[in-house]
């Protein structure tokens, strides 16, 4: 089936497979591969973007579910050139490591901070709570929410 | 306490920010799964249900016939090769070929034009089991009428580095024994002797990236591009396995979604290989989580341990019997049995000691490589004997440590290198991380541990420094980048052998085509053995500049004109070559390279009515020799000290008859934010006593082994001593209980 869609600010058209998920159209279709295929499960993060502005795995989102939406990933973030705020905290506090968990670990902070100019450490905790990463840590992602959250 | 004179140095010791941030977090960092090659197919493989059974029949015709599908690879299409491979023991076919031996073996693979048309022709594939009886644990593996898993000759695999191997004992594959004085006698005249039976379970590395290959095979030119940490092993193996050149064969690795281990050495690249010489086309296979999770994880192991002291607190002698549960192919085992078995006396200055430590083949996945393996096996075990011999004795355990710790330069081991660390300044840094003697409230405890991780693996490294007609520098070198920043610190060290910019110099991901040897990315090995081949060939570069300069200061933007100069035109380009071997006398002649310090410090409170038990504070030490990036080094702690919670407090395997009962992250559950301790901290310790560039030398597994250890202590602390990880509330609460009966809770 043919869908038609707005990815980050451009309108789109994808062939896709009734099954087929958001991830994997954006991935194999749509040739933005920042997301990332982790887990499939919606249990990591890696994968996340925003539909109409609302957080979402887009492994566990049909690809058709998407027709007439608008999607923004990691690719989209960066305007100009110039890395998001969120981007350039993360830069700061050395929060990158292998940099799979970090698209969607982009992606998740940027929608806190969209919702939530002054979150507390709980906030960021509950917030960042469903994406996981196996090399940081998490103290220097903390750092980089708190960094961002400073220079919004 | 010896104090170093430093020589100023300009980019080396400074927390050079990520060379590859940026991309990353655009998303624009190419990981193997990103890759699409013309004409690509995608391949799903079939695995078997059962976790031993012999294959009567495969029948692929059906799913042959099914629109989209280009190939179906059995074994029936590996006759005109050996198909077995296998680093350390050749025991594993590219597909099960009469049997199998563990659930989740590759049965078959499909190659087609997308994913859901492979996908349904797995369910095509009609295969015909004859179950046969399971070995599914040490205990059921040992047994006298245990089913013997594999029959016939033990091949030795290309890259063992264990001497010879001997021959099998029923499903023990490789056994390693070390002791030293007379043990019983030492024992005999003790006062003081704590022994138990331990048990640490299977774990899953889980690298975020799942093992994901794209295999293309045109005639006798076979390219992979491959998640994995080690790609001139690999390209090794794929060499002998299809009997092509080395120089046939291309692996390329980009960025790598984490590894710890999980990446080591050769897994999914054989298979994917052999379905694309089938397809004619290249070919992707990229495995699920719980694919992955028989892929490869950490050994579980069993283990029967005693230590002696004496009144005064002098340690005499420590007596070892572990069992490694490898799965149903070797892997690593063998390496990690043996780097167990080193691990397993620890620092200390003992009148004897023995260990006697197994690999067993169960019929579960198979286990391999993952960060301080073996030390991570042994540490928390021996430390906590330590500990409650501390507590029997009413000595500190710190001040145990202090007086039987080896110091620098004691023999450690018969033969092997001495020790090259401070370990009394490392754990005393450490304790004081965590407030070792501030008072503390009811069910708070402390723990310290120290321990030391064989590291290095073979010293072999090759490294080429290119300066460009720009004065650009390229450095080509063979450690891939699992997350570890070696393109950061490569940068920096040829940045600061040839005076340029660290912005100046490119380090990019191996291509073996082009990339010279590198064993391997892992030991903690890369700084310091691939850092000291970048060294050595950026001061070949410099040599060769200095010579061109003839006397004129070596200023770094006149290096276009230098090299105009040599050349005679705009044009050409410097070249140096590095290189580490074993050869001579020194560091990288006897082993190990170097020894990791795995030391650690933790707090802990404990809630006895529910048994969970919360990590408040922890320290580990890197002691690095020198910190080429600090904040680089502070990173590799900060996330293996998460990694080690997981490891103590819930992450296990839980198989039954052989079958992973948990193999999503739904039921594995791995550190999440909620998980991270109220203070984190890692002391960098800096003695330059390391062999590698500036006296550097590895970090990064250490602190996994220490930090369960000290979290084992620091509850034992508390009262509740444990000796089976990980530290889940149940087993902790019912701990809490049998204490309760004991009268021994409250202490």
């Amino acid at each position: 089936m043919r869908i038609e869609l707005s990815v980050n600010g451009e309108p789109c058209e994808a062939d896709v497979w009734e099954g087929e998920s958001l991830l994997y159209a954006l991935r194999e279709r749509l040739g933005l591969p920042g997301s990332k295929n982790a887990c499939e499960q919606g249990e990591c993060g890696s994968c996340s973007v925003l539909l109409d502005g609302k957080l979402v795995c887009a492994c566990l989102v049909l690809a058709a579910q998407a027709e007439g939406h608008e999607i923004v990933t990691v690719e989209g973030l960066a305007e100009d050139g110039r890395l998001h705020k969120v981007q350039e905290a993360f830069v700061a506090a050395g929060a990158v490591q292998c940099g799979f968990c970090t698209p969607g670990l982009v992606v998740a902070t940027a929608d806190l901070l969209a919702r939530n100019v002054y979150p507390s450490d709980d906030d960021i905790r509950e917030a960042l709570s469903g994406n996981l990463c196996r090399c940081t840590g998490y103290a220097k992602i903390f750092d980089a929410v708190r960094m961002a959250a400073a220079s919004l | 306490m010896t104090i170093i004179e430093r020589q100023p140095l300009a980019h080396v010791g400074r927390s050079v920010p990520r060379r590859d941030a940026h991309e990353k977090l655009r998303g624009a960092a190419q990981f193997v799964g990103d890759f699409v090659v013309p004409r690509m197919v995608h391949g799903k493989v079939l695995r078997s249900p059962f976790a031993h059974a012999r294959v009567v029949a495969v029948d692929a015709s059906e799913a042959e016939a099914l629109p989209g599908v280009v190939c179906v690879l059995t074994g029936d299409d590996l006759t005109d090769l050996d198909p077995y491979w296998g680093h350390a023991i050749k025991d594993r076919p590219i597909v099960a070929l009469d049997h199998v031996r563990f659930a989740g073996e590759p049965v078959a693979a499909v190659a087609a034009e997308d994913e859901a048309t492979a996908a349904a022709a797995l369910n095509a594939i009609r295969v015909e089991y004859e179950e046969l009886p399971v070995a599914g644990t040490i205990e059921q593996a040992l047994a006298d009428d245990a089913p013997i898993l594999h029959e016939g000759p033990l091949r030795p695999g290309l890259f063992h580095g264990l001497g010879e191997l001997p021959p099998r004992e029923g499903n023990v594959c490789y056994r390693y024994r070390i002791d030293r004085g007379e043990l019983e006698s030492v024992f005999a005249r003790a006062d003081l002797i704590v022994e138990g039976e331990y048990s640490f379970p299977a774990v899953y590395q889980y690298a975020m990236e799942t093992h994901t290959v794209v295999a293309q095979v045109e005639g006798e030119e076979i390219t992979v591009w491959s998640t994995c940490q080690h790609p001139f092993l690999v390209r090794a193996e794929l060499a002998d396995l299809f009997a092509v050149p080395l120089a046939s064969v291309r692996v390329v690795v980009p960025y790598l979604g984490g590894g710890f281990g999980s990446k080591s050495y050769t897994k999914m690249e054989p298979l994917t290989a052999a379905l694309a010489r089938k397809a004619g086309r290249p070919v992707r296979i990229q495995n699920r989580v719980d694919e992955s999770m028989v892929t490869t994880r950490r050994h579980g192991m069993r283990c029967r341990m005693r230590t002696a002291m004496t009144n005064e607190g002098n340690l005499v002698a420590r007596d070892v019997d572990c069992w490694f549960d490898t799965g149903a192919y070797a892997d690593n085992g063998p390496r990690v049995t043996a780097t167990g078995g080193d691990a397993a006396p620890g620092p200390y200055r003992w009148h004897a000691y023995r260990v006697d430590a197994r690999c067993v083949y169960t019929n579960t996945g198979p286990a391999g490589s993952y960060r301080a393996f073996g030390a991570a096996h042994l540490q928390w075990i021996g430390e906590s004997q330590i500990d409650e011999l501390a507590r029997r004795a009413g000595l500190d355990p710190l001040a145990v440590r202090r007086d039987n710790l080896c110091l620098p330069g004691e023999e450690l081991r018969n033969g092997a290198k001495s020790l090259d660390a401070d370990l009394i300044g490392d754990v005393e840094q450490a304790a004081a991380a965590v407030g070792w003697s501030e008072p503390k409230r009811a069910n708070v405890g402390r723990g310290v541990s120290v321990g030391l991780l064989a590291a290095g693996a073979h010293p072999v490294s090759t490294a080429i420094v290119r300066l460009e007609a720009d004065g650009q520098v390229v450095v080509l070198v063979g450690t891939t980048e699992v997350g570890q920043g070696p393109r950061t610190v490569f940068a920096q060290i040829a940045a600061e052998e040839l005076g340029v910019d660290v912005e100046q110099v490119t380090v990019r991901g191996t291509d073996t085509r082009f990339t010279p040897y590198d064993r391997s990315t892992g030991a903690s090995r890369s700084t310091t053995i691939a850092g000291l081949a970048v060294q050595r060939a950026a001061r070949q570069v410099r040599d060769q500049l200095e010579e061109i300069a003839a006397g004129d200061p070596l200023e770094p933007t006149a290096y276009p004109e230098l090299l105009r100069r040599h050349f005679g035109f705009t044009g050409g380009e410097l070249i140096g070559s590095g290189e580490v071997a074993p050869t001579g006398t020194g560091s990288y002649a006897e082993g190990p390279v170097f020894w990791e310090v795995c030391v650690g410090a933790a707090e802990v409170e404990v809630d006895p009515e529910t048994g969970v038990v919360r990590v408040r504070r922890t320290a580990t030490v890197a002691d690095v020799g020198r910190a080429i990036n600090p904040q680089l080094v502070q990173r590799q702690d900060e996330g293996a000290t998460l990694q080690g919670l997981g490891n103590a407090l819930f992450e296990e395997m839980v198989f039954e008859d052989g079958q992973l009962l948990n193999d999503t992250l739904l039921d594995y559950r791995v550190p999440s934010f909620a998980d991270l301790p109220n203070e984190m901290t890692c002391v960098i310790v800096e003695n330059e006593d390391g062999p590698g560039p500036y006296g550097a030398k590895g970090c990064g597994e250490g602190a996994l082994a220490a930090i369960p250890a000290a979290v084992v202590n620091a509850l034992a602390d508390v009262g509740v001593p444990m000796q089976e990880l990980p530290l889940t509330p149940e087993r902790v609460w019912r701990r809490i209980q049998t204490l309760k009966e004991e009268g021994k809770w409250p202490r």
